[in-house]
């Protein structure tokens, strides 16, 4: 059975292959030619030291499949010389042969290799590169991948989740069982109506744009659970409805909403396919055709509730130029000012999943809001302690305060 | 049952994929669902095809207004459709990649598509300037601050800014334009920015678990009691 220290053919074939470079290229390094001009041509070989004290872990919280190299780059990789080009990471595959997997740069110092496998164990060693040759470190000891099966380095991340969901499901709850729970008004939601009955009373259809992304994105959710609440509204006032949408599953999933609304309103024979159709992926594709629908058909009341990005200002601002009515939403903050500045009512961020909940009146929906306040009032405390602490900490230098700052960091840091 | 399965699928993959975070031998589970949604997706694309088709036929055959422009979407889309199925001019032939250079395919979204996408994009310089027209008019005391803040920033952005206030010594430099474009961009606006992100985030949460448990359910169609 071979030992785990032993030394593969591969590894000292690559050593003895280096010192004989080394050995060839000593004595020539540095001679005069035969003129006696110095010139560099001559050199065969510049030597550089090698990278040292070169160390594998295994990488914490995975599945076995990453490890973490660290080594002291070759003291000649210095600033504006430029003897080291970069550096070779060599990999030992339970004793094969040393196979490269990887070329660094200069003044690299780590490399985490993502391809190893359980069960294997490996050996690595890094090189110094020159124009011309390699100098290897030292080997690490042999090391083999291990799986972890919780990565408690997300610890606090579940700690909040548990807190916030936690808080959600309570209060969800505490509505079930028939506790009033108060919800403050929100304008753009309350305007909803309005918007429906004007339509009505113009006789001219409403556009629901249901944004560029597909059902795997959660504002796309929201803004179908919207159009749930406001087809409803619009089957009771009997009003026409349009649906341009740039996804084909949002277009299956629109009709469907669209078509039980009818049903519920006791109008299924008004409702037709026609009313949620499927223009393009294309994101200027399908600007272009929602703003030429906007202008041919003038709607009176324009939705703009999901995932938007360049086109959001290009359809609200087509929208004001036809004088619709409009009520926009989205959980993008770039897109929030466009919005703003061109529509009536915008539902900013977390209004717009609050929206189905809010318009729903569904005491369970309206639970799930107050949970999330509670999600709020943690954020907002935690925020002034923390300005708090850090404003003491550095104003008066209070080391108590200090680590409260990294205490928190620590916690709330993503990365 | 037509509302119970995918209210099962949806509580069970949810759940499973909250923990997939905290277990690492799970954590590609998100990707490998990704990859199924994309897969459904293809075929739905199907649906969409279709449906395109439809509509535009429809209209033609009832010639309604604007009818030709229904001849160039049923054309392109046929063309586009034709030469990416049998990789028309596609120097690798029909086992190459369908945007390969010199391919008909991607020599019709380098010339055509591409200009088209660049010049609806270009309108967007115009909506800018019609927005901030309207936004930045000094209707009341909130107005006149976000037009001076608007001012403040734009012209910090640009040279003439610095050129403006290039004389104010570097003691008191925070009055320099540029620097009090930064500090309005990176203390008001950008902690705005965040208390809308903290906003969203929570939202995102609670409307997911309404999702999971089942709470929310208009998505799938039906009524939503229950």
């Amino acid at each position: 059975m071979r030992s785990r220290s032993s030394i593969s053919p591969g590894w000292t074939l690559l050593l003895v292959t280096t010192l004989l470079v080394c050995i060839v290229a000593a004595p020539t390094f540095g001679q005069m030619p035969d003129d006696g001009v110095i010139t560099f041509e001559d050199t065969v070989q510049v030597m550089v030291a090698a990278p040292t004290s070169l160390i594998a872990t295994d990488h914490k919280y995975d599945d076995g499949e990453k490890i973490d190299l660290q080594w002291v780059p070759s003291i000649d990789d210095l600033p504006g010389i430029g003897t080291v080009v970069g550096y070779r990471i060599y990999r030992q595959d339970d004793g094969g042969v040393a196979e490269v997997i990887a070329n660094l740069p200069a003044k690299a110092n780590h490399y985490r290799d993502e391809n190893t496998e359980l069960g294997h164990t490996y050996i690595y060693s890094v090189a110094a590169l020159t124009d011309g040759a390699e100098f290897m470190s030292n080997l690490t000891e042999s090391i083999s991948p291990e799986r972890e099966w919780i990565d408690f380095s997300k610890r606090y991340l579940f700690l909040i989740a548990l807190l916030v969901g936690g808080a959600v499901i309570y209060f969800i709850e505490i509505a079930r069982r028939g506790k009033k729970l108060f919800v403050r008004k929100i304008a753009g939601l309350e305007a909803v109506d309005d918007a429906v009955g004007r339509a009505t009373e113009m006789g001219r259809p409403i556009l629901f744009i249901p944004g560029i992304q597909d059902m795997d994105d959660v504002q796309t959710l929201a803004g179908l659970t919207i159009l749930g609440r406001i087809s409803k509204t619009i089957a009771d006032y009997d009003t026409e409805i349009f649906m341009p949408v740039s996804r084909s599953l949002v277009m299956t999933a629109g009709r469907e909403i669209i078509k039980s609304s009818y049903q519920t309103a006791g109008r299924p024979e008004k409702y037709s396919d026609n009313m949620v159709t499927y223009i393009t992926d294309e994101q200027f594709g399908y600007v272009a055709a929602v703003d030429g629908i906007m202008v041919r058909e003038k709607p009176a009341t324009v939705f703009l509730l999901g995932a938007f990005f360049a086109e959001s200002l290009i359809l609200a601002e087509t929208g004001n130029y036809i004088g619709a009515i409009q009520i926009a939403g989205t959980a993008r903050p770039a897109q929030l000012p466009f919005f703003i500045a061109a529509c009536d009512f915008t539902l900013i961020g977390e209004e717009l999943f609050a929206a189905s909940a809010y318009l729903s009146e569904d005491p369970k929906a309206l639970g799930s809001l107050k949970g999330q306040d509670v999600g709020k009032a943690v954020a907002m405390v935690i925020i002034v302690v923390g300005v708090l602490a850090a404003t003491m900490g550095q104003a008066w230098d209070i080391s108590s305060m200090n680590s409260l700052v990294d205490i928190l960091k620590t916690i709330f840091s993503t990365s | 049952m037509k509302r119970q399965i995918p209210l099962f699928i949806t509580f069970f993959v949810g759940t499973l994929l909250i923990f997939s975070v905290f277990i690492p031998p799970m954590e590609t589970l998100g990707e490998n669902f990704t990859l199924f949604f994309d897969i459904i997706a293809v075929f739905a694309f199907f649906l969409g095809a279709g449906n395109l088709v439809r509509v535009h036929v429809s209209k033609l055959r009832k010639r309604k207004a604007d009818w030709g422009f229904s001849i160039v979407t049923l054309i392109g889309f046929g063309f586009m459709l034709f030469v990416g199925l049998l990789k028309i001019g596609n120097p690798g032939g029909i086992a190459a990649d369908v945007t390969a250079p010199g391919s008909w395919f991607q020599e019709m979204f380098n010339y055509v598509i591409n200009p088209l996408q660049s010049t609806m994009y270009a309108l967007l310089a115009f909506f800018v300037a019609s927005a901030s027209y309207r936004a930045f008019r000094a209707k009341n005391r909130e107005a006149t601050i976000l037009l001076m803040a608007a001012f403040v920033i734009l012209l910090g952005r640009t040279p003439l800014g610095m050129m403006l206030t290039a004389w104010i010594p570097d003691s008191l430099s925070i009055f320099q334009i540029p620097n009090m474009a930064v500090w309005i961009m990176n203390s008001f606006n950008l902690a705005g920015q965040r208390a809308i992100l903290i906003g969203i985030s929570l939202g995102v949460v609670a409307m997911s678990l309404r999702l999971i448990l089942g709470v929310e359910r208009t998505y799938l169609g039906g009524d939503d009691s229950g």
